[in-house]
């Protein structure tokens, strides 16, 4: 094993963050294309525009909250830095950056869409095939995720990119959660009752989670079982009780490698997301299902925070707890 | 002939292929022959699926406009430059000749300058060179060896002579294509090259590995070593990522390094590891900000005093630039013979260098015959090529010449050997050169080969890549 280049070690924590975040944008706008319609079918996009905090910047440019601009807008609108087609773009300059550290199949597929997405423009945004553009997008991402795996030799490249990758997809699981959020807020009476099942479904399916989920609640659907599956399911790859035990498993890989062993990273904001994790469904519905999801992110934010401080050089602000080294290492 | 290539005429230039009426090419009358059995239409497909092989690996340039970053490929032809076995041998033996004198050159004017005491060159073209660097006075190098990478270009003239053109000791680039094109000549035309026995190109990692290794600061076991790139906004960047991928060493920039307890140390996850031996893909001006361009970020500041200690190497050495200066290159015969007491191999270009009243004159009086060449450009840039140039180009360049004789050298135009080429739905000869690659450490080895830059433009005798060049797999046999 060799020693791995601060640098580096970012950008493929970022790679792995950008192409996780690509998956998971194209989820949430395909579900927000099939069921975010209101009594009389209309839908409402604004609130994706809330769950990303981008009102501001998307008002700027249009006057509507219509289907198209919003599409538009976190597709391929290059003005938008939360745009598919810039998350794209950074994840291949992290990993041009990072290139010498790639397999060349992992390279090639991420080159050729880049190339793919750059050449899309707004005819290619149709709504009635839109469904498909995001499964293109999704499988782009997956056969992504499959090179990584097949491909990527296991060294602390590897330790990084799993981390981006758990950290982004625990944050993006509670922002689809989240953007079901408000039409459950009003019915909390209703906690319980039959809803929607349509709606749900969707939900469930735009997390891979349906026959999971079926599984384990063969006839209930009501709000509380759904997004307690999504959230606390301990088997279910996107759930954020998964993504946090990915998240201590490779915290404590890192132990195993010698270049890292005198280096000690802060666990306590994991610790901290474990407990989040392991709470009751019905204890968050009952307590805000919102702010618990708004905990979550800010645990995650401070992680990062904290990987930042300790592996990738970051300089210290005021008050944040600096890297932790033991006695024999050479990290000034 | 009577396929592919019935109506390809090199119309009086020597061809690579071919060779001339009187010195028909012997050593590729196989490779022609199957080529000539070829139909444009499967070349062009396989042209094709080239160049998106290219494009997918991103084996491109980056050109920067107002609004986007468009990456760009360099063109590739198809079909291979071959050169036979004793060409080589004549031009490997050239290039070891060459690399040995501005190795023993430098040696001399950062030591003893014997060479200018002597009064060989001018003491003033060396000293006031603005690549000459004192702080290299008295610094002694292992193997006393400056320029472990060297990049000679070559052409062929009418006679099919080989003449030097241009030594370049600083930092010279482009031998990832040479192996990039070879992979994509085998996947292309496994047919063509098939038993034909060709000189492999795929150790020129392992070979300047060793070297790097070679030329760590004494007492170093087993050395640190890295390559130092400006990043990945430099256009040979994808250069960059290929050797440190082959030659399985860290891509390091500037930001990357620091300076601490009189040592190289790079920022790593675990803290900061020492380095030992630095292949920087850097000039000279931007490597240490503290010791030349201040306001350069991609340096490493302190780094030359750590170097001066003998606690880092570097590869190339720092101050190699005055060996490849042009009015320099002017003077490489009697360099040769100070050194080596021994006649070029590869003869120059011959060449007049206007600094020379003399000279001057002989090239005002010749202006329509000659190339003119400013000093201190590269990449084909501020170049007149005086039968081509118009009237007022003319003129302008008299103008230039007597107001700034210095920066000036002139050459008699070379009509460079032509090779067959893919252009449009025909094969057409076009210009090329080569450069071949020269490792130096306790000895040298040169990259069999090298690479063939192709002017594709129709008459053109500028390959660069910044002015519509493209490149060829070379092929030289066992």
């Amino acid at each position: 094993m060799s020693s791995l280049l601060a640098r580096f070690a970012e950008n493929s924590f970022w790679m792995a963050r950008y192409l996780e975040r690509v998956e998971n944008l194209a989820r949430i706008l395909d579900v927000n294309e099939t069921f975010a319609r209101d009594s009389h079918g209309a839908q409402d996009w604004l609130p994706i525009l809330r769950l990303h905090s981008d009102e501001e910047r998307f008002f700027d440019l249009h006057n509507e909250a219509d289907a198209e601009s919003v599409v538009h807008f976190y597709v391929l609108d290059r003005r938008n830095p939360n745009a598919i087609v810039n998350a794209i773009f950074l994840a291949r300059e992290n990993a041009r950056t990072l290139r010498h550290l790639l397999s060349l199949e992992i390279w090639l597929q991420l080159n050729i869409m880049w190339n793919w997405i750059s050449g899309l423009d707004n005819r290619d945004l149709n709504l009635a095939d839109f469904s498909r553009l995001c499964a293109r997008i999704k499988e782009g991402c997956q056969l992504h995720s499959g090179l990584a795996e097949h491909t990527m030799y296991r060294d602390q490249v590897w330790l990084f990119y799993q981390l981006g990758c758990f950290i982004e997809r625990c944050d993006q699981t509670t922002r689809l959660v989240d953007i079901k959020y408000h039409a459950l807020l009003p019915r909390l009476q209703d906690v319980g009752t039959p809803i929607d099942v349509s709606q749900w479904n969707v939900l469930l399916r735009s997390a891979a989670a349906y026959h999971g989920y079926r599984r384990v609640f063969p006839r209930q659907m009501t709000p509380t079982t759904v997004s307690g599956f999504i959230l606390f399911d301990p088997y279910l790859p996107r759930s954020v009780a998964f993504c946090v035990r990915e998240m201590r498993r490779i915290i404590g890989d890192f132990q195993s490698h010698a270049e890292l062993r005198h280096v000690v990273l802060p666990t306590d904001t994991v610790s901290r997301l474990e407990e989040l994790a392991s709470r009751q469904p019905w204890q968050v519905i009952a307590g805000g299902l919102h702010e618990f999801l708004d905990q979550v992110q800010i645990e995650l934010i401070a992680l990062t925070r904290q990987i930042g401080l300790t592996f990738f050089g970051h300089p210290a602000e005021v008050g944040e707890p600096l890297a932790v080294l033991v006695p024999g290492g050479t990290a000034a | 002939m009577s396929g592919l290539l019935a109506k390809y005429d090199p119309d009086g230039f020597f061809c690579e292929l071919f060779g001339t009426p009187e010195r028909p090419a012997g050593h590729t009358l196989e490779i022609r022959a199957r080529l000539d059995q070829m139909r444009i239409a499967a070349l062009r497909r396989r042209a094709a699926a080239s160049e998106r092989e290219l494009y997918g690996l991103g084996i491109t340039f980056t050109v920067y406009s107002d609004k986007h970053t468009i990456d760009r490929i360099l063109p590739f032809d198809v079909i291979p430059r071959v050169i036979s076995r004793d060409d080589w041998r004549r031009i490997e033996a050239g290039c070891i000749q060459r690399v040995t004198a501005i190795n023993l050159f430098l040696d001399d004017i950062y030591h003893r300058q014997s060479i200018l005491k002597n009064g060989v060159i001018p003491a003033e073209l060396v000293l006031r060179n603005v690549s000459f660097r004192p702080e290299m006075i008295g610094h002694d190098l292992p193997n006393k060896t400056y320029v472990h990478v060297c990049g000679i270009d070559i052409v062929r003239d009418c006679e099919g002579t080989f003449r030097v053109l241009e030594d370049n000791a600083r930092i010279p680039s482009g031998v990832s294509y040479v192996i990039e094109n070879r992979h994509l000549t085998l996947r292309a035309f496994p047919d063509l090259a098939d038993n034909i026995g060709i000189m492999p190109v795929s150790d020129y990692g392992s070979r300047l590995r060793e070297v790097l290794a070679e030329i760590a600061p004494t007492g170093v076991g087993d050395p640190g070593v890295v390559l130092l790139s400006p990043g990945v906004f430099n256009s040979a960047y994808f250069e960059h990522v290929f050797l440190a991928r082959e030659m399985g060493m860290p891509l390091v920039e500037g930001r990357d390094l620091l300076v601490m307890d009189g040592q190289v140390f790079m920022k790593t996850t675990g803290g900061p590891i020492r380095v030992d031996v630095i292949y920087r893909r850097i000039d000279d001006d931007f490597l240490d900000p503290t010791r030349f361009r201040p306001e350069s970020l991609l340096g490493v500041p302190g780094i030359m005093e750590v170097y001066r200690n003998g606690r880092v190497a570097l590869a190339n050495a720092v101050g190699t630039g005055v060996a490849d200066d042009k009015a320099i290159y002017t003077y490489m015969p009697k360099i040769i013979k100070y050194y080596l007491d021994q006649d070029p191999i590869l003869p120059n270009v011959e060449t007049w260098l206007c600094r020379n009243p003399s000279d001057l004159a002989f090239t005002l009086a010749h202006l329509d015959e000659l190339v003119v060449k400013p000093v201190g450009e590269s990449g084909g840039y501020g170049v007149v090529i005086g039968p081509k140039a118009s009237a007022e180009e003319l003129e302008t360049c008299r103008a230039k010449l007597k107001a700034q004789p210095e920066n000036y050298i002139s050459q008699t135009v070379v009509d460079l050997s032509v090779c067959p080429t893919l252009v449009d739905q025909t094969i057409a000869p076009r210009h090329v050169d080569l450069r071949p690659f020269v490792i130096t450490g306790k000895s040298s080895w040169v990259l069999p080969g090298g690479l063939t830059r192709v002017a594709l433009r129709e008459g053109s005798l500028i390959v660069n890549s910044s002015q519509g060049g493209g490149t060829k797999d070379t092929w030289v046999l066992e």
